[in-house]
């Protein structure tokens, strides 16, 4: 953390309009408005999938047609109107690239925008990157480095038909397709996404990384992501997503799947900087993602996210504790600003013996956002000796802005131990004077006393993670006080 | 250094300064004393540029700059810090953290580049050391769970690290024992220069038998009513303030 200095971030804070709000002129190859069995298939066909997914996918369309769009979250929005949107884009003839000089220069050129270049990204800290842009893979590194321990890490339509085995095995087995609308609808057509699988007893030598990035005006981007670790493997896996800015809404509803098989361990980290829409609420991406775990005996999944863009989040990484002594944790930064609304939590489910669950939970709301953590710790009657911590804290900043907790807690089994706290705090004037005093100007203030607020959760990510989540944590919040 | 003329301020609709008349030269120390409620800690608050309070009248004017429109930090950076009577908190911001982002502020005002790591690590060894500030105290939060001693103490420490040109102490002796009063009055007393002026407050003369000043103000009513050596406050001591009420009401 220590190479990003002040200056570093003046710099930043400088730029009041969005940072990375600028659109790459690529040529796309674009489905036309809409969304019916035929479009279904017209997805799995051009990915040239077998029968078995587009199977999958029309069975997952089915049940979506017959669900209605949830609305017990804690936000307002206008719902999108699903045949208002266009379900297919990629980059246009280019299915794949051996090296990165066939990548289309203007895409190189957004990456580089976005302090991403894959050149530097390969010789970088042995970060491996699936770059998946408006939905289709263009280019993957480091895969042989990764094949030679076994580890596969690729797109998920190229998994589909290199691996079918495992993706048959797995995609859905934690999130069902009828699990709620989102998801439904996510896998009936699901773009494209990352596949990665961790053989028994290999531990990954790099943290995996996927930037993603919607691309295309009025495409809705339906990511899927199944991460396998197979026992007694170790992965660490790096989301991170930004995208351009633009007038109209994008809907964006992603599915991410872990397993973890005995004695694994799956570390998902995730940053998000999404357009969040203007001061005045206009524009900015619905972020409607389904994120689940499932642990077996004496597995552990780690979620931590950092949550700053959006205009309207709905996200719970959760844990199903299956096994015996199986372990989740959540930490998670949701900050939002102006008229940001983020409804996000965790649900912690103990079914296995001995089971633990760790939730931390830092919510900072400004301007005139709602904020709302919303988390389920369940015990079911067999979980014998089952605990579970959760802290959820509060930083407010302004009196037109919202923080709310809803913490549920289920317990059928009078072994388990819960603890629950919670704490709501405003930037004080008295702590602006004081840093003022010492020299330090109010943005510089709030950025300090907000980053110790995120200590817990930040010092939970890896390094070069960390290192842009502080710079997004202080640039998501300037402007927020007067 | 710094001069103040007839000054008048208020918080809301509550005049609590009115009309105060103050020179310190560099070199100086002076010491304002007064009963609770006469305004002391305002008027420091004030010599700062806390926003609540409003000036409603006269100048304050710190190396022959009037720096009433200055904002905190912008005062900060002209070399005025205010050793606070109850620092606040900053969970989760480690001390040596707060310290730096404090120091490379002020370097950075001065148009200087941050300070270089190694040379801060020095700084900061030398300046803990001279307090007896214990090493692990500096990866604490700051003034998190911190006891009143350490608090005061963190403020002496941060005004070495900031070597300001006028220091004011606000209640600096407040909660702290003995063995800790002498600790911090050292600090200062090493920290004093012929360049340098402070301003000491407090309610106790006890401070100043650590801290020897040139001269002792009596506040009172948000004026200064009196102006003596150094006995006047052992007068103050022996004989409280009450001679000091009747005299201002028979004057009136």
């Amino acid at each position: 953390m220590s190479k990003y200095t002040e200056d570093d971030l003046r710099e930043e804070l400088k730029t009041k309009e969005y940072e990375y709000g600028f659109y790459t002129d690529i040529d796309s190859d674009t489905f036309p408005v809409g969304l019916d069995a035929s479009i279904v298939r017209a997805i799995s066909k051009k990915k040239k999938e077998p029968k078995w997914m587009t199977e999958w996918r029309l069975d997952a369309f089915k049940i979506w047609q017959k669900m209605e769009e949830p609305d017990w979250a804690n936000v307002n929005y206008e719902k999108p109107d699903f045949q208002a949107i266009s379900y297919y884009s990629a980059p246009s003839g280019k299915p794949k690239y051996d090296s990165l000089d066939e990548v289309d220069p203007e895409l190189l050129a957004t990456f580089e925008k976005l302090g991403i270049s894959l050149d530097e990204q390969k010789k970088l800290a042995g970060v491996a990157m699936d770059v998946v842009v408006d939905s289709v893979s263009v280019a993957t590194t480091f895969r042989d480095t990764l094949l030679e321990k076994g580890i596969i890490f690729m797109s998920i339509s190229e998994a589909i038909k290199e691996h079918p085995e495992l993706v048959k095995k797995y995609i859905g087995t934690v999130i069902p397709k009828t699990d709620n609308y989102y998801a439904a609808l996510n896998s009936a057509v699901f773009s494209d996404g990352s596949f990665c699988y961790i053989p028994k007893g290999v531990r990954c030598p790099m943290e995996l990384s996927t930037y993603f990035r919607i691309n295309q005006a009025g495409t809705g981007q339906f990511e899927r992501t199944l991460v396998i670790a197979d026992e007694d493997s170790y992965v660490s896996y790096l989301e991170g997503c930004t995208a351009p800015s633009r007038d109209e809404n994008q809907l964006h509803a992603a599915v991410v799947e872990l397993i973890a098989l005995e004695d694994a361990e799956i570390k998902y980290s995730t940053v998000q900087n999404w357009y969040p829409g203007n001061a005045e609420g206009k524009g900015g991406v619905y972020n409607f993602v389904t994120k689940r775990g499932l642990c077996e005996r004496n597995a552990k999944i780690s979620w931590t996210q950092v949550e700053t863009g959006s205009a309207v989040t709905w996200k719970y990484p959760s844990c199903i504790l299956k096994g015996d002594n199986s372990v989740g944790e959540f930490y998670s930064i949701a900050v939002t600003n102006n008229y940001q609304q983020a409804d996000t939590g965790t649900k912690m489910i103990h079914l296995g013996k001995n089971t633990k669950s760790t939730i931390i939970s830092k919510g900072i709301s400004a301007g005139k956002s709602q904020n709302s953590y919303r988390g389920l710790v369940h015990v079911s009657s067999r979980a014998e000796n089952a605990r579970n911590f959760s802290q959820c804290d509060s930083l407010l900043m302004g009196n037109q802005c919202g923080a709310h907790t809803f913490p549920y807690i289920e317990v059928k089994n009078k072994t388990a131990q819960i603890e629950h706290e919670a704490t709501t705090s405003k930037i004080g004037e008295d702590q602006i004077f004081y840093c003022n005093q010492r020299g330090i100007e109010t943005e510089k203030a709030i950025a300090l006393i907000v980053n110790g607020f995120s200590k817990d959760v930040l010092n939970k990510l890896p390094m070069e993670f960390a290192v842009e989540a502080q710079k997004l944590l202080e640039i998501s919040l300037e402007g927020s006080v007067g | 250094m710094l001069r103040i003329n007839n000054l008048h301020a208020r918080i809301g609709k509550k005049s609590i300064l009115n009309g105060i008349d103050l020179e310190i030269n560099p070199g100086e120390v002076h010491a304002i004393m007064g009963p609770n409620g006469s305004g002391k800690s305002t008027l420091a608050s004030v010599i700062a540029g806390k926003e609540e309070y409003e000036v409603r009248q006269g100048q304050i004017v710190f190396e022959s700059e009037d720096i009433a429109e200055l904002s905190a930090d912008e005062r900060a950076h002209k070399g005025i810090f205010l050793s606070f009577q109850y620092p606040v908190e900053i969970p989760g911001v480690t001390v040596t953290n707060f310290i730096k982002t404090a120091l490379n502020q002020m370097q950075k005002a001065k148009g200087e580049k941050d300070m270089p790591a190694n040379e801060m690590l020095k700084r900061i060894r030398e300046k803990s050391e001279m307090l007896e500030i214990d090493r692990k105290f500096l990866s604490r939060s700051l003034n998190e769970g911190f006891s009143g001693g350490e608090k005061k103490r963190n403020e002496i420490f941060q005004m070495a690290m900031l070597e300001p040109k006028l220091a004011i102490l606000d209640e600096t002796d407040s909660g702290l024992d003995i063995d800790a009063l002498r600790i911090v009055a050292n600090g200062v007393n090493k920290l004093k220069s012929k360049d340098n002026a402070t301003l000491v407050i407090t309610h106790y003369q006890r401070l100043l038998d650590y801290i020897i000043p040139d001269f002792v103000h009596v506040l009172y009513d948000g004026k200064i009513v009196k102006s003596g050596g150094k006995e006047l406050a052992f007068k103050l001591e022996e004989e409280g303030y009450d001679w000091i009420k009747k005299e201002v009401n028979q004057n009136v």
